[in-house]
């Protein structure tokens, strides 16, 4: 069904595409946010054991003597102790004379007092934290500067950072696969509803033209609102070309029918054989063209149809029945004798109209070949399979016409003044194969044709 | 027999009159259905013939109003489409019988003699001819009490000849008024026909006789 239609993506992926990107973007947001806060956090809490450390052994400072002297309080480093065994660096400057420490840690600067420089340094490529503080003391000999630098490697610090992350991980991959789960669940209900809506589009029988009347999400009001104004549209102009073709019958055949009448009352009157011919050849012409007419519609309509039969149980020896009464009149005008052998049940799952059509042309055909004063058997048997056959006296098949007979617009090379079209063993060929079944044309021993549909 | 013919062509509707006149029944004609129904209330009729496109309506509503009432006067439906759709929906509103425009005289007639068969009592069908019963509608002939049943085409030729007793009637005429156009029907074969009804009426008073070169007529010997 989608075969010819052009396919551009699909909705239900794209939907779920859009929401597990979006999904994965929040998942890795949330991520990094979360990590960066931790790690600030966290660096807030060393900054601060850093800076305690150091406020407490600049607090030592003190001048005696006239010489900068400094108390280090053990506990000053013992603070600083961590599960990772952090290693940790001081160095001690009198204004720019380092007094103690590691001279590469750092190097003294002005600071604010009671202020705080908290900086990163390297060492063998390893980080480290430095805080740093200063304090003036005023000395018999002036004013002197002491600069503190406590620093501090990060494995802690690194340690905790990597153990949130890992969580912060975890709980993104979760979060993520949830929202994708849900994706998934949301794009395939949307999809299921625009199902729901096909399949209903796709059982409806040939001639159901009605509106949906099903309730449908609002997004898909609109299309269903259209396609029901479509569904309108269509039964308008099918109407309407209905109400065209019986119009431009009843325009058409009326006045032929005016004139075949004329004609033939005319015909009544008139002795000159020149006169009697052409009026002969007139009313020829019209059965002709309305014989024609009719069976142009009545293919169509089995070409129509036979893409989409209207199955119902047809009972085909009720049908042959209704059809030979229906005919008895015509073959009583040439005296013709229909006789029927009907084996019931003759049951057959098909479209009636198409069935009735079929064996209409193959009746009227045995009628119009078959001489007059003779019989015209019409058999329907349901073993082994189910068939109908249509037996006339007539002059039978060309041997070398038989395979061509049931193509369109061919008709027989000797059938003299008879009437016909070309096209009644087609449309009896097309709705017997759109049954599943076969068309059979022989000629019975004893001169006549025999047509036979086997279903 | 007395027809009732609704059709608004009127050309065609005088075509179609005459040529049932030619036949020697009478025929009154409605344009409209209200002139149809004016028609029916105030007259009896054998057969109705019924146009479906009528300028104030559908021929199918008259039908239906036809079949409502009760009556019972068959209906033959002239139609111009041809559809077998068409065709069922017809006969499921009471039509006795339907027939597609162009139609051919000779069909519209066995038609009509099949349906009169169906629906009526043959009583009043009977004519009696000297010692001769005949009846058109069944088809049956009584010649000193022995029934003959008459096939259609010698059935038709009698008829016509009764109908027009003493008439003489050249071959070529038998067959343009018995026959239909698509039936190849050779002058020698009303011959044949002739013959079997000189045989059927032996005996009796009703004489087919042969003036060469001009035709045959019927005789009433009494």
């Amino acid at each position: 069904m989608t075969s010819d239609v052009v396919v551009s993506g699909s909705l239900r992926n794209r939907l779920a595409l859009i929401l597990t990107g979006g999904a994965a973007l929040l998942a890795i947001v949330l991520f990094i946010v979360v990590r960066v806060l931790t790690a600030q956090v966290a660096q807030q809490g060393q900054d601060n054991i850093l800076k305690a450390s150091m406020s407490s052994v600049l607090d030592t400072a003190a001048i005696r003597d006239g010489q900068v002297t400094l108390d280090f309080p053990y506990s000053s480093l013992s603070m600083l102790n961590t599960e990772a065994d952090d290693r940790v660096f001081y160095a001690i400057y009198e204004d720019n004379t380092l007094l103690s420490g590691y001279d590469w840690l750092t190097s003294p600067r002005d600071v604010a007092p009671e202020s705080t420089i908290f900086e990163n340094t390297t060492l063998k490529g390893e980080v480290l934290r430095v805080a740093s503080g200063a304090r003036t003391l005023i000395g018999s000999n002036g004013p002197r500067n002491v600069f503190v630098s406590v620093a501090q490697t990060q494995d802690a610090l690194s340690n905790t950072l990597n153990a949130i992350s890992r969580n912060v991980a975890f709980l993104g991959l979760g979060f993520f696969a949830m929202s994708s789960a849900l994706a998934i669940w949301a794009a395939s209900t949307t999809s299921r509803q625009m199902r729901r809506l096909t399949s209903s589009v796709t059982r409806r029988g040939p001639q159901d033209l009605s509106r949906f009347t099903k309730p449908v999400p609002s997004e898909m009001a609109p299309l269903v609102a259209s396609l029901n104004t479509f569904m309108l549209r269509l039964d308008h102009s099918l109407t309407q070309s209905e109400d065209f073709i019986a119009e431009a019958a009843h325009r058409i055949r009326t006045p032929l029918a005016t004139v075949r009448s004329h004609a033939e009352a005319t015909l009544q009157r008139v002795d000159r054989d020149e006169n009697r011919t052409s009026l002969q050849a007139m009313v020829r012409a019209i059965d002709e063209s309305s014989r024609a007419a009719g069976q142009l519609l009545d293919h169509a309509m089995v070409t129509f149809r036979a893409g989409n039969l209207e199955m119902v149980q047809v009972d085909l020896a009720d049908l042959l029945h209704e059809l030979v009464q229906s005919m008895t009149p015509v073959a009583e005008m040439k005296d013709i004798t229909m006789t029927m052998e009907l084996e019931r049940p003759a049951m057959l799952q098909g479209d009636a109209i198409l069935l009735q059509n079929a064996l209409r042309n193959l009746i009227d055909n045995a009628l119009k070949y078959a001489p007059a004063e003779t019989r015209v058997i019409i058999k329907a048997s349901n073993s082994p399979t189910l068939s109908v056959s249509i037996y006339d006296n007539g002059p039978g098949f060309a041997v070398d016409e038989i395979e061509t007979l049931s193509g369109r617009f061919v008709r027989g090379k000797d059938m003299g003044n008879t009437i016909g079209s070309g096209l009644g063993l087609t449309i009896a060929q097309e709705v017997v194969v759109a049954h599943n079944g076969s068309m059979a044309l022989t000629n019975r021993k004893g001169g006549g044709a025999c047509v036979t549909l086997s279903f | 027999m007395k027809y009732l013919l609704v059709e608004d062509n009127l050309e065609l509707a005088e075509a179609i009159a005459s040529r049932i006149r030619l036949d020697g029944h009478a025929v009154d004609h409605a344009a409209t259905i209200a002139d149809a129904r004016a028609f029916v209330d105030t007259g009896e009729y054998d057969l109705i013939l019924l146009d479906i496109m009528l300028p104030d309506g559908d021929g199918r509503t008259f039908l239906k109003q036809h079949r409502a009432a009760k009556n019972l006067t068959s209906v033959i439906v002239l139609t111009a489409r041809s559809q077998v759709s068409d065709r069922i929906g017809l006969l499921d509103l009471g039509a006795d019988d339907y027939l597609t425009k162009p139609f051919d005289h000779a069909e519209l007639q066995a038609r009509c003699r099949a349906v009169l068969r169906r629906n009526a009592g043959s009583a009043q069908s009977v004519q009696t001819i000297g010692d001769v019963d005949f009846d058109a509608v069944s088809g049956l002939l009584r010649v000193n009490g022995n029934s003959i049943n008459l096939r259609n085409r010698e059935l038709r030729l009698l008829e016509l000849l009764i109908a027009n007793k003493g008439q003489v009637f050249s071959k070529q005429k038998l067959v343009d008024r018995l026959f239909s156009y698509n039936d190849d029907v050779s002058e020698n074969a009303i011959e044949v026909y002739i013959g079997r009804l000189r045989k059927h009426l032996e005996g009796s008073q009703l004489r087919i006789v042969t003036l060469r070169g001009l035709g045959y007529r019927l005789n009433h010997d009494v």
